[in-house]
């Protein structure tokens, strides 16, 4: 079964994805976006670019990940056979890394010297630290103050790494705040500074870009599964936050219309409560963070505070693609709580000795539900986004 | 024509120079928002610039930001902003634009709250994080209802960018000064008043300069050059120190009041 060759349509010159995306961004940004949108255009040509990037994954980063065949957690489920597609297994221990090494290629074809970050779960702030390291430059990562508290070993990482962490106390101190904050810094910066965004949000370019960067996620998976099964998977099965993970499993697969997308929202304390994280589930259209997309807000168009136990989750936003392809009806999106989530990852822990990151956890946990739903030798590639070492200390209590 | 039109022309024929404050909306609460531009309308501002505060404003700085949370945690609405504004229509004939992030209009619904806007006497509309690209929709109904929609010109700007920003704006051009967000900073270069002359070269409209301004010395060279000064974070951090203060009200009007004077 040969992919087809996928016309790069989306996003439209404007940056947009049916109606979602665009570049809702302060004056001061407008021309160093357009102007990194057309040097990204050309880097995505130059087959030199493409050759750095590629190495990099390969012998930096260690691509591709394995695609693993769950044989006691097929067995569990009954009806599912269960690939996991190892990104977990990634240096720095999660799918970030490939985003970040892609956007520091550019930054330095750009000649910028100071990096800039925001992060949630600081797995995207590690992996920004690792490549500010691996090529000398000066980095400084915005992170929510309740994040630093959350997930201290991944500060103690970046700091080891030479990156600044600044703890951002305003709003809900968490990813949003930390985003705020970046943007800010680089619009007083904007000359000698790359703003590396995590997830395929922001303005345009950056969904895009990171959709780019991080889509060797399925290009690879696709290719390891038809190896291993000769045909497509039933299923693909990932978590969503603002959504890089998923859209990277997702995007080589979008014109396989037989293989049904299921993105994992947090339901957090459950989507009938106000803590929860369920964008797509739960939000309205609105702008945020430079793109129009689904958000968490009230009835006045003011942000509404995320909740998920997985901070990398934990954002009222999502990525303007992922509100493409639910109103579209391309990609289901489902939601498991934070209980829930947690029993995933014990399952899988258990099953397989995989600790998956509680980001991950909730696309574990969906197993069991489309299990249930699921005709009998269905298959589903979940996307392993990450490893679960950094949530040690706050899943401890679970034990 | 507009209110905002109308001042340009005045301060055109008396060759005079526009001073545009701006104040949050429910900072510390809406009474004193209704008072403070009548107030400042005294002391001789000409055009008042009322922020409707977001929760996650990008392009502002801490102390506009921090106003905005002030005001939200204060139980301020649109709607209720809304109301404020027809009272002090009652009192007040300055032309008043509002300011604010896309999303509460988004949200509100374009059509519906420029309607709401033209009902209680706003005349123009500044929204940071909405360029021209984005704001075909809400330019073309503003337009209809006689709506300036003021744009910015950042000193990042392109010839190009300059050239179709100033075209998509009414009222007036904002350029700002600091390539940055809001703030008071001491360094408002000379630089500023060659751009503002470069600027003017593609276009007509008034060029209003904000953005780290602070100190009459500021707002004089500033003065010189542009067609009006705004003056928005100082004014803001005034506000916040007098909190609680019952004389608030003559205090921000007595320092804005110096500000003025070093435009005439």
């Amino acid at each position: 079964m040969k992919n087809k060759v996928m016309k790069q349509l989306l996003p439209d010159k404007n940056g947009y994805y049916g109606s979602f995306g665009g570049r809702f961004a302060p004056e001061t940004l407008m021309a160093v976006l357009a102007q990194l949108e057309k040097q990204y255009q050309a880097i995505k040509k130059d087959k030199t670019f493409k050759k750095e990037f590629e190495s990099y994954l390969k012998e930096y980063a260690g691509r591709p990940t394995n695609l693993y065949f769950a044989r006691r957690l097929s067995a569990h489920l009954k009806t599912l056979k269960v690939y996991l597609k190892r990104e977990d297994l990634l240096h720095t221990g999660a799918h970030k890394i490939n985003n970040t090494l892609g956007q520091i290629l550019v930054a330095r074809r750009m000649g910028k010297t100071r990096i800039i970050a925001e992060t949630g779960a600081g797995q995207h702030g590690v992996a920004t630290a690792t490549a500010a390291a691996l090529f000398g430059l000066k980095c400084i990562v915005y992170m929510g103050a309740e994040d630093v508290k959350r997930q201290s070993l991944n500060v103690y990482r970046m700091k080891l790494m030479g990156a600044q962490v600044i703890p951002v106390e305003s709003g809900s101190k968490t990813l949003k705040d930390a985003m705020n904050e970046a943007v800010r810094d680089w619009v007083t910066n904007v000359a000698d500074t790359f703003y590396i965004i995590g997830s395929v949000a922001g303005f345009h370019p950056y969904p895009a870009m990171v959709r780019d960067f991080q889509s060797v996620i399925g290009r690879e998976a696709r290719q390891q599964f038809l190896a291993k099964e000769n045909k497509l998977p039933n299923y693909l099965l990932a978590c969503v936050g603002g959504g890089s993970n998923a859209m990277g499993l997702f995007h080589a697969f979008y014109n396989d219309k037989t293989v049904k997308m299921i993105g994992v929202e947090a339901a957090g304390h459950g989507v009938d409560t106000h803590e929860h994280s369920a964008t797509l589930n739960k939000g309205a259209v609105g702008v945020l963070h430079g793109s129009k997309s689904m958000l968490l807000q009230d009835n006045d168009g003011q942000i509404q505070i995320a909740h998920s136990i997985a901070a990398g989750l934990d954002y009222p936003g999502v990525g303007p693609e992922h509100a493409f392809y639910h109103d579209s009806k391309r990609a289901e999106y489902v939601t498991i709580t934070d209980k829930e989530a947690i029993e995933g990852l014990k399952l899988l822990a258990r099953l397989e000795g995989i600790i998956p990151a509680l980001e991950t956890s909730h696309a574990i946990a969906y197993l069991q539900k489309l299990a249930s739903r699921a005709k009998k030798n269905s298959t589903v590639i979940v996307c392993l986004s990450g490893r679960g070492d950094k949530d040690m200390n706050q899943i401890s209590q679970f034990i | 024509m507009n209110r905002i039109d109308q001042k340009f022309k005045e301060l055109k024929t008396k060759k005079r120079k526009a001073f545009i404050a701006f104040i949050t909306a429910g900072d510390p609460d809406l009474k004193t928002t209704e008072d403070l531009v009548v107030s400042l309308e005294g002391v001789g501002v000409d055009i008042i610039e009322i922020g409707i505060p977001f929760s996650d404003p990008l392009a502002d700085g801490p102390t506009i930001q921090a106003s905005f949370f002030r005001a939200l945690s204060k139980g301020t609405t649109v709607k209720k902003i809304l109301e404020t504004v027809k009272r002090i229509r009652l009192k007040s004939s300055i032309p008043i634009a509002f300011m604010t992030s896309y999303n509460p209009i988004l949200r509100f619904g374009e059509e519906k709250f420029l309607k709401a806007c033209v009902d209680v006497g706003i005349d123009g509309l500044i929204v940071p994080d909405l360029p021209p690209e984005e704001a075909k929709n809400l330019c073309s109904l503003a337009e209809g209802y006689d709506l300036s929609t003021i744009f910015f010109v950042a000193p990042t700007s392109t010839d190009e960018r300059i050239k179709s920003n100033t075209k998509a704006s009414s009222g007036f051009v904002y350029y700002v000064s600091l390539t940055g967000i809001t703030g008071t900073q001491k360094a408002v270069a000379q630089t500023v008043v060659k751009k503002i002359n470069h600027i003017k070269r593609f276009t007509d409209k008034p060029v209003c300069v904000g953005f780290g301004i602070s100190t009459p010395e500021q707002v004089k060279v500033i003065g010189r050059a542009a067609d009006g000064v705004i003056v928005g974070s100082a004014i803001v951090r005034v506000i916040e120190q007098n909190k609680g203060n019952k004389n608030l009200v003559p205090a921000v009007s007595h320092y804005v009041s110096s500000l003025v004077k070093a435009l005439r």
